[in-house]
């Protein structure tokens, strides 16, 4: 079942320098029981689009084409529908989870208010609700008596997993869910969301900059640039056998540890990501790409096939010589 | 001259660093380390929150005076004399993990770069050495960067003004505290890069302080693994990560993503509290080799609950580690 559906959506800010394009022709789709994961560079547009689904953006973005969850469009809900899907449908683990909570509420308190306020339910059941969530991630029921300093970063991220799960959505959308977070505890966190996959089936999008975390954890990966999806397909081969240059980058970012040609060779890409404003013309990658060639310097190229594997290159899957 | 006789540009002597917090108890955040890095040496110190990594770092750079033990810089001992600390400080540079954070949003690139040779005093050529610092951090040509504010430049832009500043009173020794983790992946290899290149350029003797094992892969001479305030492991990086001694360093290793050749084992909990460091080995709570029972085959298990271990010695070439299991296996 389809629970997430983009189909053709940009999202364009209007702002004091005119119109930025910040996400654009993006089509994606999640299914259930689906982990897909989207990889990019601040200010590819990967925070703007996944804010979109529950109609979280700032009032100046202006959004085309269609965002479908469970079937329904969701710029087409009036406020109460909306209401209705936020947390019950879809629910958002926010970057970040140092700050995201209140830091003079106990965890109880911070745990129930969605429950409360979506469900017909008691506070005790609420109470009973949130113990129950907290074992879910991984946390004794006990700690719903801490205020948030009382708990450890990766502590604070679990239980920010559980926040988002308290009203039992289909589809979680985790932006950042480890950044910040020491590898152990990236591990466990990861572990942690694979295991609420299996167990209750989520649809997952996951959201980094690190394609090797996606790997590890996604059926499949879209990379963003630039506010479009410049390659996806299944997860392994994105991160194994890139086709896009910019992909094949992201992957080389994080070294394979033993790999002779990683040692004392930290692999980049020179320059910095476009402001969406003032993009490059033709393929916005070119200025930074190692294979760029006249044509990419007049002609941008399109995501043809939107299915298994595909990349927007006009050089896709070439070897640089 | 021998590596062993060479004078090491920075040493640890059995440094300890102890904190006293509310209600009377004392957290040793740095229990004991003996640690030696040569000159020109890039050294990755890894660990988890809490390992007492940055506590180190910080006492390597006079900021923090230990509570036992001592720095030794250029085999000397460091002098924690005002004026002796001042002048230890244009030798010894800290670079910070946000570039953000460290760089104050009203202050111009110029500025910010120049502020240390004003605090030192040194005027004479002052365009000169920020236009050279800046170079060497990448930013060219650098006139185009003087008046520009930090909230015009990119993430990986402001690392490198926050390098430059570092560079402009020409240090010896560098200590960079996660310098890439807040950075985006297509920046961070050019960050680690440009701090590569400066060593080989420059000599300078660089601290990195990281739990990015992959890191170390790309640029560190030498690895030390710290846990609870004590290395457990160090040695060279083909050795630490390529036949990891220590099942707290294996365990590490197993959880870098994508490294799938090996099964990840993923530690439960998280690092003690350093006020209650757990008697014998003090992993030993958390070790999956006591957990799985390979300890007990051994015979070392009692050991490991109640024996402590020695502080790992200061030398600069070896592979060691301080474990009963695999201290078992090379006495056989």
């Amino acid at each position: 079942m389809t629970l997430l559906e983009f189909d053709d959506v940009s999202i364009t800010y209007q702002s004091r320098q005119g119109q930025i394009p910040a996400v654009r022709n993006v089509s994606l789709s999640v299914l259930q029981g689906q982990t897909v994961g989207i990889a990019g560079e601040s200010g590819c547009g990967k925070t703007t689009l996944t804010s979109a689904v529950l109609r979280l953006l700032p009032k100046t973005a202006q959004v085309t084409g269609q965002i479908r969850l469970n079937g329904e469009d969701v710029m087409a809900m009036t406020f109460g529908q909306l209401r209705a899907v936020r947390w019950a449908q879809a629910a958002v683990v926010f970057q970040g989870a140092m700050h995201a909570l209140n830091p003079v509420q106990r965890i109880e308190a911070q745990l129930a208010e969605p429950i409360l306020l979506h469900e017909d339910v008691g506070p005790k059941a609420a109470c009973t609700r949130v113990g129950d969530l907290l074992e879910q991630v991984g946390l004794p029921a006990r700690r719903a008596r801490d205020y948030p300093h009382q708990l450890s970063g990766g502590q604070k991220q679990r239980v920010m997993i559980a926040m988002a799960l308290a009203c039992r959505p289909s589809l979680l959308i985790a932006d950042e869910p480890t950044t910040a977070l020491d590898v152990m505890v990236q591990a466990q966190v990861l572990d942690l969301l694979s295991s609420l996959v299996a167990e209750l089936g989520l649809g997952v999008v996951f959201i980094s900059h690190d394609l090797s975390v996606l790997a590890a954890t996604c059926d499949r990966v879209a990379v963003m640039y630039a506010g479009r999806i410049v390659e996806q397909g299944r997860a392994s081969d994105v991160f194994a056998r890139p086709l896009h240059p910019y992909a094949r980058a992201l992957a080389a970012a994080f070294p394979r540890i033993g790999d002779a040609r990683f040692r004392y060779a930290p692999a980049g890409v020179p320059g910095d990501p476009p402001f969406p404003g003032d993009l490059p013309t033709g393929c916005p990658f070119h200025p930074r790409c190692p294979m760029a060639s006249e044509l990419c310097r007049t002609s941008e190229p399109v995501l043809e096939n939107h299915g298994e594997w595909a990349a927007a290159c006009h050089h896709a899957g070439e070897v640089l010589v | 001259m021998t590596p062993q006789s060479e004078v090491s540009a920075l040493e640890t002597r059995d440094v300890g660093v102890e904190f006293r917090i509310r209600g009377g108890a004392v957290a040793r955040a740095v229990d004991g380390v003996d640690l030696a890095v040569r000159r020109g040496e890039i050294l990755a110190l890894v660990g988890e929150s809490g390992s007492g990594k940055t506590t180190l770092a910080r006492t390597i750079l006079g900021l923090q005076r230990p509570t036992s033990g001592a720095v030794y810089v250029d085999g000397e001992a460091l002098s924690y004399r005002a004026r002796d600390l001042k002048a230890y400080r244009r030798r010894a540079q800290l670079i910070l993990q946000d570039p953000s954070g460290a760089l104050n949003p009203r202050h111009t690139v110029y500025e910010a770069v120049a502020e240390g040779l004003r605090i030192h005093g040194l005027h004479q050529g002052e365009e000169a050495k920020v236009a050279d610092a800046l170079s060497r951090a990448g930013l060219r040509p650098p006139e185009r960067f003087y008046l520009r504010y930090p909230h015009e430049l990119s993430g990986g832009q402001r690392q490198r003004v926050v390098i430059a500043g570092a560079l402009v009173l020409d240090p010896d020794v560098i200590v960079a505290d996660e310098p890439v983790s807040s950075l985006d992946a297509s920046v961070r290899g050019e960050i680690l890069a440009l701090l590569l290149r400066l060593r080989d350029e420059l000599g300078l003797t660089l601290v990195v302080v990281t739990h990015d094992l992959g890191l170390a892969w790309n640029i560190a001479d030498r690895v030390a693994v710290m846990y609870l305030g004590r290395i457990l492991e160090i040695g060279p990086t083909e050795e630490i990560l390529s036949r990891p001694q220590h099942p707290y360093t294996a365990a590490l290793l197993s959880v870098v993503p994508e490294t799938s050749r090996r099964e990840p084992i993923v530690l439960a909990g998280e690092t003690p509290d350093p006020t209650r460091i757990p008697a014998g080995c003090r992993f030993h709570t958390r070790c999956p080799a006591l957990a799985d029972g390979r300890a007990a085959a051994a015979g070392v298990d009692g050991n490991c609950r109640s024996v402590e271990l020695p502080v790992l010695t200061a030398d600069v070439s070896a592979h060691v580690s301080v474990c009963h299991l695999v201290a078992s296996h090379a006495g056989r």
